[in-house]
């Protein structure tokens, strides 16, 4: 941040790259000293995985000024979880380590179509599977603004990445929430898109129906320029939707007048710490000043999501993860046998919670058990979902809720799995049913970030980025007064 | 619904995972814990619920019967664990496990 | 001693995998063919890379539909892919892609026994599913190692269950003799169990004489020919009657058919590991199928063998067995018809297509498509036949030459001399030229030795380079014999 390229946002930088007024390369090493800054020898933070600044340098040199994409010569930090063609994809996993993905993911692909620098692999809980970024098994990342705590996860890295002034745009993905999550905790902003919005070709599963690629802006136009990029359908993924992309950064300046804007009583229990209430509805106050309608809501089936979720997202995983089997690709270990060779290989390879979650997700799906779990499982989420489906029925356009029920915690202050979970408490009904919600920081708590949720209905994402804009607007009047 | 040591042992057999016993045992109370938490699935009415009623009619896309292959960016063996004469190679299995396990 | 078949009824079920015709894999656009380097037909989707995706193909879809049509099943508007989870190294996502509780297609039928001498029986066809086909491993090539190659690894496969309705070994083979031209006529699969494209399984399970319910059933997988499906059912059938007589019980268990030894045996399989945790795969949506794209493949379904076997009977004149040998292929009775409807008499290009071009292609080995006489070009030559232009045994030499060297029939006839003389004055000359050569056969003929007509026909023939009409040899040789 020593010459101020941070304080950009990403549009501004890409316009000065096109214009000839910057090059990507002064920005390329920018985030290189910002990212020595914040993160020195690279240990102490630990934001990234894999690096190459020879690379990433070159590409930044390729990069002219004129034409140009929408990202052009705009560095951006990736999740490892998502497949690249030059830096290892480890998705934070022993089992992958030194593994180069032989294709690429089409998230990637289309923002380095669109101009965009990679300056790196960010670290992330293993195979997604964590809220801390502490069950990497490469240690854990550290919050950039207060080391001594998490950043959120799993995708804590690219969080870390974008608080840390490193890059003005980070992909991340989520599952549960591991977008949104660490974005609150790091005081970033973090987009979960619309299921089907953007492709997951390259994106190493985790729970396919409830995985989805996310993005971290440094403020809200950032991550709907990121967002804007990726979006759209693919034909490698028949989940992704083929919907228009429409313009998400000309949300920016909405009227308020007249949205009505849900908060839902599920969201803001009795427990809830009354700082992050108070920030909440200090955020509605302004948003009903700026013309907004606030309506009471419920959305009944809430506090089912987080053991729907427990149930569905495991099982998923234990299909999912049977690829890593040491026979085409990866870290294989010597056994007796080919069944040796493949326990000794995934019993290595994978991280304790990781394993918790195949043992879990096995059991949940194993005879005898399917209808009791995992099938009643599937039947809360249309519940979850017809929740969402009825309120945005009755007119209400976007909710708003406290994005995490608690700042970010200290690092190992968490050690019971189940408590753990219950940090996507907020975050995870909109992965249940498929609908946009993103986070944006509405203040602090003892000094910690703070972000509010706003969930939309599907393929909502414009008026969702709408109503993020005049937080972000309302914040920054309320902040020069 | 409790997690018993051989479930875990017969689930860690599926997933092809080895166990220490001591870890099986700390899985069996994880397992029992975090399902705990799962029961109150049981006690919720979703007799209404079609898991098979869809919204979006149309179903899933298909792709055309056609070309070109997807590239790989870097052999084969590159990122094989081990391989030779283009074969990935594992550990000797005996022919006929072959049908029994197979579909 | 009685046989067992006094006292033990078997019951056949059937599970046929075909492998359908498509230029490119279920899930991925990697080519489907034969004969590459090992894993040179691979992509990240079907080695099951961190990140790869499937995506169904179209025309695989299109094909299961036929299938199933051609089956009599009722096609379902919704179907649903799921994730059979297993380990095995040619089994690259350690999960099947299988459609499990919702299939594309239920409730079919396939008729045998409706040929020549058989009574015509209707198997009930359970259900049809579309699934991906795993890859190979190879134990023999490499000491200490397996080696795994997967380029049919995603091969798009339709299984077929049939209802335990089948009774004998003969039934069975029967059923998939059928299934085979089925499929062949719709142009689904090669269906070929040499080479794999079909493949099935038998689960078979014996009852007393008289009982309803069933017994405990195995199941013989390995078998590679329709030989061996009767043969191996056959042997199972034996064993499972010797054992229960012996006081033994039947294990539910799957078996391996050896043909080499002739006998099944055990496949190694562990008890209680077959937990495959169904569910429906998160990475596609169910297949919808609507009504019209239904129809229009129904509309779209060529002649069955069934129905084509009847109306070439009907209308042709054919017995039933010279019309089930020209209907085992689509190419073959088509290539008939284009023959007898060229020419007109369906029982003389019947014998025809049986007899010289059958013969001609298999010592060629050939397919019918390769017959290098088209259907018109034989039909022009057995117009020659039929107007006396050239005889029988010089149509099988113009044939001879059509195949070799192509042409015209009339020309080669033409060409090669083979014009039949049927002008009395050329005959009356060959016939006294040889009546005079042979006094001793001539006056034993006129004494009433008839067969001596044969042999002084057979030396006119010979005299005229088998140019002569044999009738009309005939007719002269009798009269010049009453003088």
């Amino acid at each position: 941040m020593s010459d101020g390229a941070m304080q950009l946002t990403a549009a501004a930088m890409r316009d000065q790259v096109v214009r000839g007024e910057r090059t990507s390369r002064s920005f390329v090493d920018a985030a290189f000293a910002a990212s020595d800054a914040a993160d020195p020898g690279g240990g102490a933070l630990n934001i990234f995985l894999g690096t190459d600044r020879a690379r990433t340098r070159a590409d930044a040199d390729a990069v002219g000024a004129g034409g140009g994409g929408a990202l052009a010569g705009v560095p951006v930090a990736l999740k490892d979880n998502l497949a690249t063609l030059h830096l290892p994809t480890t998705c934070g996993s022993r089992i992958l380590e030194g593994y180069v993905s032989p294709f690429e993911a089409t998230a990637v692909r289309r923002l380095r179509e669109a101009g965009a620098v990679t300056v790196g692999k960010t670290n992330m809980d293993e195979f997604a599977m964590g809220s801390s970024t502490e069950f990497s098994a490469y240690g854990p990342t550290r919050n950039p603004l207060a080391a001594t705590r998490v950043p959120g996860g799993s995708s804590g890295g690219s969080a870390a990445a974008v608080a840390a002034g490193i890059v003005p745009i980070a992909l991340g993905s989520e599952t549960g929430g591991s977008v949104r999550q660490p974005a609150a905790f790091c005081g970033v902003v973090g987009i979960k898109p619309t299921y089907g919005r953007v492709s997951r070709y390259g994106l190493v599963a985790y729970a396919s129906s409830l995985d989805h690629v996310g993005v971290f802006g440094r403020t809200v136009d950032d991550a709907a320029l990121g967002l804007q990029v990726i979006a759209g359908s693919d034909p490698r993924d028949a989940t992704s939707i083929d919907v228009p992309v429409p313009d998400y950064r000309s949300a920016a300046g909405s009227s308020m007048a007249g949205v009505v804007v849900g908060r839902p009583r599920e969201y803001f229990p009795e427990s809830l710490d009354p700082r992050i209430r108070d920030a909440c509805d200090a955020t509605l106050d302004a948003l009903r000043s700026a013309g907004a309608e606030v309506r009471d809501v419920s959305l009944p089936h809430t506090d089912l999501a987080i053991p729907a979720y427990y149930v569905i997202a495991p099982a998923e995983a234990s299909s999912n993860l049977a690829r890593f089997d040491g026979v085409r690709y990866g870290r294989r270990a010597p056994g007796d046998g080919l069944r040796g060779m493949y326990e000794a290989t995934r019993s290595r390879g994978f991280g304790a919670e990781v394993l918790r979650r195949i043992l879990l997700g096995t059991y949940v799906l194993s005879a005898g058990y399917y209808d009791a779990y995992y099938r009643k499982a599937m039947e809360v989420r249309r519940l979850i979902a017809g929740d969402f489906h009825a309120v945005f029925a009755s007119g209400v356009d976007v909710l708003l809720t406290p994005t995490t029920p608690t700042p970010a915690f200290a690092i190992g202050a968490v050690s019971d799995p189940y408590e753990m979970y219950l940090s996507d408490i907020f975050t995870v009904t909109a992965n249940l049913a498929g609908v946009p919600a993103m986070s944006v920081p509405v203040g602090t708590v003892d000094g910690l970030p703070i972000g509010a949720q706003v969930i939309a209905p599907h393929f909502g994402e414009h008026r969702m980025l709408g109503v993020a804009y005049a937080i972000e607007r309302t914040r920054q009047t309320r902040d020069a007064t | 619904m409790a997690v018993s040591e051989d479930d875990v042992r017969h689930v860690a057999g599926l997933a092809r995972v080895s166990l220490e016993p001591e870890r099986v045992r700390m899985l069996a109370t994880e397992l029992n814990g975090i399902l705990s938490h799962m029961e109150v699935l049981a006690a919720v009415d979703t007799s209404g619920i079609d898991l098979h009623a869809r919204d979006d009619d149309d179903g899933m896309p298909l792709r055309e019967d056609a070309g070109p292959q997807l590239p790989l960016a870097r052999s084969r063996s590159a990122f094989a664990p081990e391989s030779r004469d283009g074969f990935f190679l594992v550990p000797r299995l005996a022919t006929h496990e072959d049908a029994a396990e197979g579909a | 001693m009685t046989t067992y078949a006094d006292r033990w009824e078997l019951v056949v079920g059937l599970e046929v995998h075909v492998q359908l015709k498509t230029r490119t894999k279920i899930f991925c656009p990697c080519p489907t063919d034969f004969g590459a380097p090992p894993n040179a037909n691979t992509c990240p989707v079907c080695l099951a890379l961190p990140g790869a995706l499937p995506v169904l193909n179209a025309h695989a879809v299109q094909l299961a539909v036929t299938a199933a049509l051609a089956l009599g099943c009722t096609v379902h508007r919704t179907s649903v892919f799921a994730r059979k989870n297993y380990f095995y190294p040619d089994l690259p996502k350690g999960y099947q892609i299988s459609q499990f509780d919702q299939p594309i297609a239920t409730a079919g039928e396939l008729a045998i026994g409706d040929d020549a001498e058989g009574t015509r029986r209707v198997i009930g066809i359970t259900r049809a599913h579309m699934e991906e086909d795993a890859g190979k491993s190879v134990h023999d090539r490499f000491a200490e190692r397996s080696a795994i190659d997967l380029n049919r690894a995603g091969t798009p496969l339709v299984e077929i269950v049939s209802e335990p309705d089948l009774r004998t070994p003969a039934e069975a083979r029967e059923y998939c003799v059928r299934m085979k031209e089925i499929l062949e006529y719709t142009e689904v699969s090669d269906a070929n169990m040499e080479e794999g494209s079909l493949r099935v399984d038998a689960n078979v399970s014996v009852r007393p004489i008289g009982a309803t319910t069933l017994g405990t059933k195995t199941e013989i997988k390995n078998m590679n020919s329709f030989s061996g499906v009767e043969r191996a059912i056959a042997v199972e059938y034996e064993r499972q009657c010797r054992l229960i007589e012996e006081g033994g019980t039947v294990v539910q268990q799957t078996l391996l058919w050896d043909a080499n030894k002739q006998e099944v045996r055990p496949a190694r399989s562990k008890e209680g590991s077959h937990d495959y945790r169904y569910f429906p795969d998160p990475d596609l949506p169910p297949l919808v199928l609507d009504g019209a794209f239904v129809q229009a493949s129904r509309d779209a379904l060529p002649e069955l063998p069934a129905a084509r076997r009847a109306r070439l009977q009907e209308t042709f004149g054919l017995s039933a067995y010279d019309a089930g040998v020209l209907t085992a292929s689509r190419a073959l009775a088509d290539y008939f018809e284009g023959v007898a409807t060229a020419h007109g008499d369906g029982r003389l290009a019947a014998n025809w297509v049986m007899g010289e071009v059958l013969a001609y292609l298999n010592n060629a080995g050939l397919a019918i498509a390769e017959c290098s006489v088209t259907p018109q070009s034989l039909a022009s030559l057995l117009g020659l036949v039929r107007d006396g232009t050239v005889s029988n045994s010089a149509a099988k030499r113009i044939f001879a030459v059509m195949i070799q060297d192509g042409g015209a029939a009339a020309e080669i006839a033409e060409r090669e001399g083979l014009v039949q003389v049927r002008d009395d004055d050329a005959l009356a000359a060959w016939v006294d030229e040889i009546w005079n050569a042979h006094p001793d056969e001539t006056a034993r003929l006129i004494a009433g030795e008839k067969k001596l007509l044969g042999v002084l026909v057979g030396a006119v023939m010979k005299r005229s380079g088998g140019r002569a009409d044999p009738r009309r040899v005939n007719q002269l040789l009798a009269e010049r014999s009453r003088r």
